[in-house]
Order: C-alpha cells, then structure tokens, then sequence
C-alpha cells in the first residue's frame, strides 16, 4: 500500500478539502490503485531524459506595455458571494 | 420542415439565398430541443430570448444585402466550460452553479463577431473531469443512439446535442480526449485542433499544458468551418501559436493519393473491442482501395501514457481548481466562522467526489518528497512519448487509429476510476505530444457508432481533414440519424 488513511487525510487538509469518515476507505483504496499502477513509469530509465511541461518551443511571450481598461470593482464584485463596503467579505482570518 | 438536420454549410447556402431565414431556423432548432431534451439531456442552459434577437439581426442583414459570415445566423451550442459574458458558466459543477461571467472566452468573441447564434450552453463531466458526463452536478447526459448509454465525455453534451439535432454545430473541450471520444460515441466529427492553435482564454482551466477547444459537428466540411472561426493568436493566452492560421476548407479535397497513413500496431493490440477492430480494419482497407498507402509504425511508449497523463492533468488541475476558495466567486458555505473553515467548507461541499480525487491525486505527486518520483518521471515520459510520434512521423504523413477500444457503454456507473481512465488511452497520447487529432465516424458495432481517429503532425490539421473528407465522401454514416433509441 503506498497511503494509509491517515495520509489521505493530511493530503486532503493540503488541498482543503475534508474526506468523510464513510469514504475514507474506498478513497484510499482508489488512491492506492492509481498509485500503484504508476509503477509500470519505473520500467523506464529517464537518466538524462530533459522533462517536458510544455510542448511549445515559445518562452517570454511579451506584450506593448500600454495600458488597458480593467475589470470596474463593480463587475469585480458581481458575483462575489458576500461583499462589504466595496470589498470582498470573508469569514475572520487571523484570531 | 426538418433544418435541425441539416449541416451548417447546407444552411448557409439557404440562408443566402434567402430560402430560410434564421428566426425560422432557430425555432426550428428550439423546437427540436423541445421535443427529445427530456431523453437526451445535452444542455445545463438554454438562452431562447438572446438566440432569437440574434437570429432577427442577423435576417436583417440579409435582408439589407450585407454579406455574411459561414457560421452567421447559425445555432450552435457551448461546452459549459468556456465562459459566456452574462450567460451562466457552471462546468456542470455546483462550485460554479451560479456563476454570471464577466467576460467573453476569446473563441466567444470571434464567434459573435461572425454573428453566430447561441443556443445554449451544454453539459459535461465537472470540471472536464471524466469521459461519460456522469460526475455533472446537473445530472448524466444520454447517447441520442441508445438512451441507456452515456454519450462519453467530458463534452458529452455538446456530442449529444449535436447527434440528437439540439444544435447545428457546437464546442467542446479536450484535454485527454474530451472531444474525439464524445464523437466517436455518438457518430460525429470532433477535432482536437494542435496545442496553441485556439486560444484557450475564457475555457476554465482543467490541465493548461494540454487542454484545447474544438469543434463537434455532422461533417468535417462544418468542423472545417468553425475551425476557420476559433483559430488565431490571442494576447490574453501567451500559449496561442502566432502562427498564420489556414483556410481549413480549402484542405476539403477528395483525394488520398499517394498520402501515407501510419498504423501504430500499439493501438490495435489488447483490450481493443473485435468489432471496432472490424470496422478499422474496413477503413484502412478503404483507404487503401483509394490510393492512399498503409505502413505499420511502433509508438513503443504507448502503455505508459494513461498513468503519465493521470500524473500529469491532475498535478495541472490542483494548481488551477486551487483558485475555488468561496471568496470571490463561486459556491460558499456560509456558516463557518473562520477564513480557513469557510474555504476548506465551500470546497469540500463545492466539488464533486471526481473532481476531490484529482485535486488531492495532485496535490500527492506534486507534495515534496513525491515530486521527483511521479511527478518529474512523469515528464520525462512525456518527453519519450512525443518522440515516438516524431519518428513515426519520419514514416507516414499521418495516423490511424481508433478513437476507443470500445463503443458506448451503459450509464451504470459500475466501473471504477482506474477502469475507466483506461480506455482513454487512445487520444491521450495526442494531448500528451500537442498534436491535432480528428475523430470521424467509420461505421457501425450492432447499431453503435464507431470513431476513427486521424493523428497529424504539429500544426498539418490540413492533411487529416482531407483524410477525413475523403472517407466521409465515400461513405454515409455521417448522414445516418441517431435513432433515440433504448429505455
């Protein structure tokens, strides 16, 4: 097995999310496959292999540095889902 | 009379010559929807009142005279991932259940230029995550060929739409083969255009390295069409290619002679359905009685490229999906008391259980300690992958392939993740290495459409739609309607 319950839990706090006590086991039995199937990757020997993130040979894509029009804080706030003098409002961060 | 069947370019003829007008047209289209859309279930949300003033304005041009463009006056509907200004973008997620966008995806904006029509936007797996539409919030989409199977995914709607004849001609998304499967599934043309061809500005983001919007339609002459309308650089995405964009249609030619067409014999091995194999193996045959010429090459690292991409798109979406925090917009869960609780509440009880797997199967290969292990080999591989398309592009103009192993398959939700990602394995390889793939229809298993993907170099989405033209010319199964069949 490469994750217990108990990793899952921790990787789940990482991505915030909460995993209910019920699925914790399936979760982590579909995780554990996943992951075990990713061994067939070390059959390979990539030593020296250079990774590809991109397929693009583009890199420093620039653009005029001209101004334009941005979003009105009125739009911005459009679909915030609570809003407080002009601001996003939100829950209280620090204790 | 029936325009819901027709092609897009049949329609612009008509359009033209003043023999139909557009009002006439969407109605047409809005009554169709009418009629199956309780069985196909292909849309999230419909926009008659805007499609309708649209469509008037467009009969007026006509009628002033003014030359209009290919797709104008013409309906279409939009994957619910590509973002609509004041139309209601969901993802089939309940994250975004709500959400009004604020702007135009750069495809939008090209499209409403040439004066198209919307006529909604359509469902899909959430987030783009899945190949059967059935992790949508909004509830599964059914194959128009057999209502108790799943019309494949993510764009499931946006194929089901079109099969079902909701719409004339429609986008999808494809990040590991979103558009290609939905259309082998339910007897249409998708292509997924080379990585960089369309902007990807105002597609919400799944995998960026690897996502890309295309066309799903009745024919490759209408995929040609909207291809000619949705490709060209963007300032807003710095991965669209500044590259000259072509006249697709003009690549329209009945000719495959001399063309050389590779078979990678790692797509006709195990796990391929016999009966898609049969069918394949007609095409080639096909192909081969039109001149073309048949080679075998190898793409060896074909088996490693499901678990490379399942690394690889989820690392990519648990950066993109961590920007769903319950602050700015999108689903909050309103009654925790602290910054914290509040996004980790509105996140877990946002995303559906697919979605929760790839953010956290991400976050674990890309987590320290991990990230050498899966998430570097992983792009290694792909490294190996794309240079087996390379060299087996030293031998063949372009390739064949299935675009499953397998036809439609019931809405069950029997089979476990690990099964499913599998069969995915064709068109994955294609999202991995950049390139532009098509699927057509190549005929029937018991009644079920079966796909046939065309695989080009980088940037030769010419060379497969004449490919594709040229057997779509030679046969009927593009023309053979969806019967709605099943229950």
């Amino acid at each position: 097995m490469k994750v217990t319950t108990k990793d899952v839990e921790y990787i789940a706090q990482l991505s915030r999310l909460t995993i209910p006590e019920s699925e914790m086991e399936k979760f982590t039995e579909q995780f554990n496959q996943i992951l075990n199937y990713a061994d067939i990757l070390n059959e390979l020997d990539t030593k020296g292999i250079e990774p590809t993130a991109h397929v693009l040979p583009l890199s420093n894509v620039l653009r005029e540095d001209v101004a334009v029009e941005g979003v009105s804080q009125e739009v911005a706030l459009m679909n915030a889902p609570a809003v407080h003098d002009g601001g996003f409002k939100v829950p209280r961060v620090i204790e | 009379m029936d325009l819901y069947k027709s092609t897009a370019h049949e329609l612009h003829e008509k359009l033209v010559k003043k023999e139909i007008s557009s009002v006439e047209l969407t109605y047409n289209v809005y009554d169709r929807i009418a009629e199956v859309e309780k069985d196909v279930k292909a849309y999230v949300t419909l926009d008659k009142e805007n499609a309708l003033a649209q469509a008037a304005k467009v009969d007026k041009m006509i009628a002033a005279g003014e030359a209009i463009a290919p797709l104008a006056g013409i309906p279409g509907a939009i994957k619910d991932n590509i973002s609509t200004k004041g139309l209601r973008t969901t993802c089939s997620s309940k994250m975004l259940e709500n959400l009004n966008p604020i702007y135009d995806a750069h495809v939008i904006e090209k499209l409403r230029a040439d004066e198209t029509i919307f006529l909604g936007k359509t469902n899909l797996d959430e987030f783009a995550m899945g190949s059967t539409t059935e992790t949508s919030y909004f509830g599964t989409s059914h194959n128009p060929w057999n209502l108790d199977l799943v019309p494949g995914g993510s764009s499931g709607g946006s194929a089901a739409a079109i099969a079902a004849g909701e719409a004339i001609w429609s986008l999808g998304s494809d990040t590991g083969g979103s558009i290609r499967q939905p259309a082998s599934f339910t007897g249409c043309v998708g292509i997924k255009p080379t990585y960089g061809r369309v902007s990807r500005y105002g597609c919400v983001a799944f995998a960026s390295s690897l996502d890309q919007i295309g066309p799903i339609t009745k024919d490759v002459t209408d995929a040609a069409t909207v291809l000619n309308t949705i490709c060209g650089v963007d300032a807003h995405d710095s991965t669209s290619l500044p590259v000259e964009v072509p006249d697709f249609t003009k690549a329209l030619k009945q000719d495959v002679k001399g063309l050389k067409i590779g078979l990678p014999k790692e797509y006709f091995g195990k796990g391929l359905d016999p009966k898609v194999d049969a069918i394949l193996k007609k095409a080639i045959a096909d192909y081969e009685a039109m001149g073309a010429e048949i080679v075998e090459v190898s793409l060896p690292h074909t088996e490693y490229a499901v678990i490379t991409y399942y690394i690889i798109a989820p690392a990519e979406a648990s950066a993109n999906l961590a920007r769903f925090d319950g602050v700015r917009y999108g689903y909050r869960n309103m009654k925790a008391t602290s910054a914290p609780e509040m996004t980790t509440a509105s996140r877990t009880e946002g995303f559906g259980s697919e979605v929760k797997r790839r953010i956290m199967l991400g976050t674990y290969v890309l987590s320290s300690g991990y990230y050498d292990a899966y998430y570097l080999k992983a792009m290694q591989v792909r490294t190996l992958i794309r240079k087996d398309f390379e060299e087996a592009f030293k031998q063949c103009d372009l390739l064949l392939t299935p675009t499953s192993p397998v036809v439609a398959y019931p809405i069950d939700g029997k089979m476990d993740p690990l099964a499913i990602y599998m069969l995915d394995v064709c068109t994955i390889p294609v999202n991995l290495a950049g390139l532009p793939g098509i699927s057509v229809p190549a005929g029937f298993a018991d009644g079920l459409p079966v796909g046939m993907q065309l695989i080009g170099k980088l940037l030769d989405e010419e060379t497969i739609l004449r490919a594709a033209y040229t057997f779509e010319q030679a046969h009927d199964y593009h023309k053979v309607m969806a019967p709605l069949g099943g229950k």
